[in-house]
């Protein structure tokens, strides 16, 4: 019965997919159409090949297929993200990099947010939809709920991906800063997301262990805010059915807040609480001894959650905003300068009495690197939002080079610390293929890191200063394109820290990928169960 | 009023107060006696259950665990 109503459901979004791409008043509204109808049209065949086949009976394992699924889609957005952007930042230094026969296309303004989505959502939202779905099965004792539920969040998430990054190429942008996907993006998503929610919730109900980890607990205040973040910035009314263009519903200073409300929660929920979730399990596990306080992660994740929601008006100092409001946004984000070094400290102290892995284990070093990232960029974020640091700061490389120290350094190596842990286990392996390709990885990964962001320090801070230098007459002293040119060879640097970044990136490619073919599969356990 | 300002007064007022006393009142049930032992425990969960969900009756030996 339920293959029946997929296939009507299928057929009918067939259907509205052709009259759609008939009908579309632009091309890459057009090309959605068409990349809809096949994706539909695909899972129609697909589905119908196997209706009424006799269904093998519910498994009652771990569902870690579509956690296998992530973590390769992780790792295949990652290389795509870190190579666009290492190819925009030698644009910004290469301006010939713009060919003329690829305007309007892959110039730098289009590329550009193709590179933050595929970073942020795509990399990063695939690796915390694995790391999310591994982590609160192992942490519950139960299988995921609702069967394969998970396997349409992952397959809805990649159709975002793909629409959002085909759109930003042919020139479909809302103009909101990491919410660039038209209105049918921002609904489709909607959906895939509450089914996220389902999942993970029902997963929760079902668990076996009468408590719920803390890693839960961040999971699911990212899982939940982002929701919220994402409907109230995306309210907009397109201006037709067959068109991409859509029209926001707030206006002027409201609009530039409720953008900022969600961009700084993007950057507290997305690339914070989720990956804290990730650091609550895997810095555990790889250290094989708990976190070092369990009450200190329960005030952590309380303090950090009512304090993160009111940051968003430190991107709007000295603007229409009131002072009020962006003087609550300052106050707030400096407050929360504690919970993340209390987070930070929780994470690195739970090495406490294994200090001595450091020396053996690359995993483990590029996960307490990971820490010691999101400690500086935490101490960085909260500076940088006072009002008069960010009179300097704001609008200047600075702020590239902070959010770098933070995605690089915090993000990205917490996820290939989690990479590296989750594969031997995910394909039942005894270890990886090569641990000292992964210290290669760990030293090209920080050096490009400390290229980036020492770089962009440099640069942001100069052209800061050039901005506002003036003469005895009150006359500004440089014009823009001095400052332009001053910036050159730091931008040379920043390319180069990038390409560093990505070769590691592609030696953890092959090495896990290695690992999957070559490692030797792990040996039987023992039937017995451990005496607890 | 506009339903701006009342808003806008509930939130500075009760809104205000709600939030902070549930954020104290969080902190405080964290240190709650007798909360070391069920930290402990609670702390302790990735290192059980690593390759396949609990069966129903270690589930409620872990219950009981959890609550003697």
């Amino acid at each position: 019965m339920w293959d029946y109503v997929k296939l009507a459901v299928l057929g009918a979004i067939v259907v509205l997919a052709a009259i759609a791409a008939n009908y579309a008043r632009d091309l890459a509204y057009q090309v959605h159409a068409i990349i809809i109808l096949a994706a539909a049209g695909g899972l129609f065949v697909w589905t119908l090949r196997r209706t009424g086949e006799a269904r093998p009976a519910p498994e009652t394992g771990y569902l870690d297929g579509v956690v296998r699924a992530g973590v390769i889609a992780t790792a295949g957005w990652g290389v795509v993200g870190f190579l666009a952007g290492t190819f925009i930042a030698f644009q910004l230094a290469f301006p010939q990099l713009n060919f003329e026969w690829a305007q309007g296309y892959a110039n730098f303004g289009r590329l550009r947010p193709l590179h933050t989505s595929a970073v942020i959502f795509a990399f990063g939202g695939n690796a915390l939809l694995a790391t999310s779905f591994y982590v609160v099965q192992r942490t519950s004792a139960a299988r995921l709920w609702g069967g394969n539920a998970a396997w349409f969040v992952f397959w809805g998430y990649q159709l975002v991906i793909v629409l959002a990054a085909t759109g930003y190429l042919l020139g479909q942008t809302q103009g909101k800063e990491y919410a660039e996907p038209e209105w049918y993006i921002d609904l489709w998503l909607t959906i895939v997301w509450v089914v996220y929610l389902l999942v993970f919730l029902g997963t929760l109900m079902k668990r076996k262990e009468p408590h719920i980890y803390v890693a839960n607990w961040f999971y699911l205040s990212f899982i939940v805010t982002i929701a919220m973040l994402h409907i109230v910035n995306n309210l907009s009314l397109p201006v037709s059915i067959f068109g991409s263009k859509s029209v926001q519903v707030f206006a002027g200073v409201q609009d530039a807040m409720t953008q900022w409300w969600y961009g700084h929660n993007a950057v507290g929920f997305f690339l914070t609480a989720g990956f804290l979730g990730m650091m609550y399990y895997f810095v555990p596990k790889q250290a094989e001894r708990p976190v070092f306080s369990y009450k200190l992660s329960i005030i952590h994740f309380w303090a950090l959650i009512f304090l993160y929601i009111w940051a968003g008006p430190h991107h709007l100092h000295y603007t229409a905003l009131p002072d009020w409001a962006s003087t609550l946004g300052m106050v707030f984000s400096v407050i929360l300068w504690m919970p993340s070094w209390g987070g930070m400290i929780n994470g690195l102290m739970t090495l406490s009495g294994a200090w001595d892995k450091l020396r053996t284990d690359p995993v483990i070093r590029m996960m307490v690197v990971s820490i010691g990232f999101y400690g500086m960029s935490t101490f960085e974020g909260p500076m940088m939002s006072i009002r008069a640091v960010n009179s300097l700061s704001h609008y200047t490389d600075w702020t590239i080079g902070h959010v770098h120290s933070g995605a690089l350094g915090w993000n990205g190596m917490i996820t290939f610390g989690a990479l590296y842990f989750l594969v031997p286990k995910l394909w039942n392996k005894e270890r990886l293929y090569s641990l000292s390709m992964v210290s290669w990885h760990f030293w090209l990964a920080t050096i490009g890191i400390v290229l980036y962001a020492a770089s962009m320090w440099v640069t942001g801070i100069m052209e800061g200063l050039m901005w506002r230098e003036v003469d005895a007459q009150g006359f500004l002293v440089n014009s823009f394109a001095d400052t332009v040119a001053a910036k050159f060879p730091m931008y040379v640097v920043r390319g180069l820290g990038g390409v560093l970044y990505l070769t590691g990136a592609i030696i953890m490619v092959y090495n896990l990928w290695m690992t999957v073919r070559r490692s030797p599969a792990k040996a039987e356990a023992p039937a017995m169960a451990p005496a607890e | 009023m506009d339903t701006y300002s009342v808003l806008r007064e509930f939130a500075g007022s009760w809104g205000l107060v709600f939030l902070f006393a549930f954020f104290v009142g969080a902190v405080l049930f964290a240190f709650r006696p007798g909360s070391r032992e069920t930290h402990r425990d609670i702390a302790n969960i990735p290192f059980r259950n690593e390759d396949k969900p609990a069966s129903d009756d270690e589930a409620s030996v872990d219950l009981k665990e959890a609550r003697s």
